[in-house]
């Protein structure tokens, strides 16, 4: 069998606050599979998005190792992880993070500008995603003058114009309505059924069910970690605390 | 990150902000502009005292009756306290010297010139036909002095513009008769307007002989002799030679004082370049404190785009490459305010010039380059402690911001 996409075994992430120490993650083992669906549920607090934000490289665990696509990524530079991040990898936030100041479509092309690629592929990658992404008539807009829906369309453009093989996506639709997040939904499915690994947190039940794998967190385990073709979840991966 | 997107992109953030790159730019650019101005100021003023001096004449040796003060204590001096006069002989016999062109004795008194009922009071100089060469004056009218025997001069004069003005009005000057003291002479000449200069104005002077000057004031000595030297490589010689003949003259002891205009000269140019260099310091202080404005601003703007730098880390830039983006910006803001600076300051100096002709108010290359040198150095300098802070921001804190 092939490698997993991404394998996390026996994570640990320890925030101190003040004298106590808060355990975000504690001995945390998933392993993932290229193309998978997986919806990150569970309270609030449960380290939901400090798995995503290891996942994402943009933190690092105090133990245990994270190998993505059968590289332990745990050890790499600073400067090597930056290319992890700007080749394999893309983000969509709750809250957009489009830059005010840039229009659409220069907000798209910023993982190209950041990687350094050359104006003219640039243009064409950036004119194809604002056609995926119905976005044509406003690629000359500044986030202030989109709605919701289209903002989180532009940054789902950004996150996926390096075509990365893992997104990860922090309660996409929690700043949208119903019909607009069910919409950013069915874009970020899409992109899955195209080959692209989905790793989206969410509070809603409902948008969780409809992903293939939920990984129920409580207390920085996964509690419940079910597969829609499974009749009931696997058992835990961690010891419950007692 | 390519350059070009490098640079556009810190454009964007400095435009994206306009009061904040305003303020910043200004701040700079008065720095730059005060460099700019003050040191045009300070080499103006050099530049005025030595065009004031050349035009004087050039060559010149210039022979003072008395030691200077300066020249320290001499023995002789304290002996004969009152020194011998300086005299048309004297100046004569320099004549003789081989380094010497020409030579111009001069003698000062004021007195009152009256014609037709108008009385003025005068600055009288009494001196010699070498005297319109030596000090490069021009005529507007007539002809100067005749040359001829020192001692036996006519009772003929040359006016000044202005005293020809005011005197006459519009009528005619020359030939006309006037009072000058209890002598009455005839006008020959009028001088052109040389406007106000150092030393004698010589718009409200009257020439007239040498020998009639002594008369006219009872005295024998002269208030200078100008001596013109050969050339620019015999000023040495020519000082050297005019102080062995009055020696000679004076008995074995040399009781004049003889300068040479260059001496003058590199004095002055000493001493205004110092102001020069000293007033452009003050003034670079100014950059120093726009400077440390960059810093501030920057760093202030480095936590309001807390945000935003880690969500470009989290698009895969590298720390080198926000830091350089932070650079690029202050690189660029304090490069347009060094150029509005100069700009600025260059108008300035325009303007004094404008208001005053014949102040040659222009800044120096050196001062130009020194102040926007310092104003990219200082913004570059002042912005890597804030663009190191960019850089070393965690990705994930930087994100939680909100
Ligand atoms: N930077 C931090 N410093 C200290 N504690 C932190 C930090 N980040 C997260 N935590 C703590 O770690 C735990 C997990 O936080 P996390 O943000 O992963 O929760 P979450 O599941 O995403 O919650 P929510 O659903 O509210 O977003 C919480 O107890 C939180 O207080
Ligand atoms: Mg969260």
């Amino acid at each position: 069998m092939a490698a997993p996409l991404i394998e996390l075994a026996g994570i640990e992430r320890v925030f101190q606050l003040g004298d106590s120490e808060v355990h975000a993650l504690h001995r945390l083992d998933v392993r993932i599979d290229a193309g998978e669906y997986v919806a990150v549920m569970g309270p609030s607090g449960s380290g939901k998005s400090t798995l995503l934000n290891l996942l994402g490289l943009l933190d690092r665990p105090n133990a245990g190792t994270y190998r993505l696509e059968g590289r332990d990524v745990t050890t790499l530079s600073a400067v090597e992880q930056a290319r992890v991040r700007s080749e394999r990898i893309g983000f969509v936030f709750q809250s957009f993070h489009l830059v005010p100041r840039l229009t659409a479509a220069e907000n798209i092309a910023l993982p190209m500008i950041l990687a350094g690629l050359p104006p003219t592929r640039r243009a064409e990658r950036v004119a194809r995603a604002l056609r995926d992404y119905g976005l044509e008539n406003r690629a000359d807009h500044r986030p202030d003058q989109l709605s919701g829906g289209q903002r989180q369309r532009v940054a789902i453009a950004r996150a996926t114009i390096m075509q990365p093989a893992l997104l990860l996506a922090d309660e996409p639709t929690g700043n949208l309505d119903r019909a607009t997040g069910d919409e950013v939904v069915r874009l970020l499915e899409a992109l899955n059924d195209q080959g692209m690994t989905l790793i989206v947190v969410t509070h809603d039940g409902g948008l969780g069910a409809r992903a293939r794998r939920q990984l129920l967190m409580e207390d920085g385990c996964p509690r419940h970690d079910r597969r829609r073709d499974e009749t009931d979840g696997s058992p835990a991966t961690c010891a419950l605390p007692t | 990150m390519r350059a070009p997107d490098l640079i556009r992109f810190a454009r964007d953030a400095a435009t994206g902000n306009p009061l904040r790159t305003g303020l910043l730019v200004l701040a700079m650019a008065i720095g730059v502009a005060a460099v700019v101005v003050l040191t045009a100021l300070g080499d103006g003023a050099r530049r005025y005292v030595l065009n004031q001096f050349s035009a004087i004449g050039s060559n010149l040796v210039i022979v003072l009756p008395g030691r200077s003060q300066t020249g320290g204590f001499n023995p002789g001096n304290a002996i004969t306290n009152t020194p011998r006069d300086l005299t048309v002989d004297d100046a004569q016999a320099l004549q003789r010297a081989s380094a010497v062109h020409r030579v111009a004795p001069l003698a000062i008194g004021t007195s009152e010139i009256s014609v037709g009922g108008k009385l003025r009071e005068v600055m009288v100089a009494g001196t010699t036909a070498e005297f319109i060469d030596v000090r490069r004056l021009q005529l507007a009218q007539g002809r100067f002095l005749p040359a001829g025997d020192w001692r036996r001069g006519a009772s003929e004069a040359v006016i000044g513009a202005k005293i020809r003005d005011e005197m006459f009005g519009r009528a005619e000057a020359l030939g006309q008769l006037v009072r000058v003291g209890d002598r009455r002479v005839r006008i020959v000449g009028v001088l052109a307007t040389t406007g106000q200069g150092l030393g004698m104005n010589t718009d409200e002077l009257v020439i007239v002989p040498v020998s009639l000057a002594q008369a006219m004031f009872n005295s024998n000595t002269l208030f200078r002799i100008l001596v013109e030297a050969n050339g620019r490589e015999a000023i040495e010689p020519a000082k050297a030679q005019v102080t062995d003949i009055l020696r000679l003259r004076h008995e074995g002891e040399l009781d004049v004082t003889i300068i040479t205009q260059d001496a003058v000269l590199a004095t002055f140019d000493r001493l205004l370049g110092a102001l020069t260099l000293g007033v452009a310091g003050i003034a670079a202080i100014s950059l120093a404190v726009a400077g440390i404005l960059v810093m501030n601003v920057m760093l202030v703007s480095v936590a309001q785009r807390t945000a935003e730098i880690g969500l470009l880390k989290a698009l895969g830039a590298t720390a080198a490459t926000i830091r350089n983006a932070f650079l690029a910006e202050s690189a660029m803001l304090s490069l347009a305010g060094a150029v509005l600076g100069f700009v600025l300051g260059q108008a300035g100096a325009a303007i004094i010039r404008q208001l005053y002709p014949v102040f040659p108010a222009f800044p120096p290359d050196w001062a130009v380059l020194a102040a926007l040198g310092t104003a990219l150095g200082t913004g570059v300098l002042f912005g890597v402690l804030p663009a190191r802070r960019a850089a070393r921001l965690e990705p994930v804190r930087a994100l939680a911001k909100r």
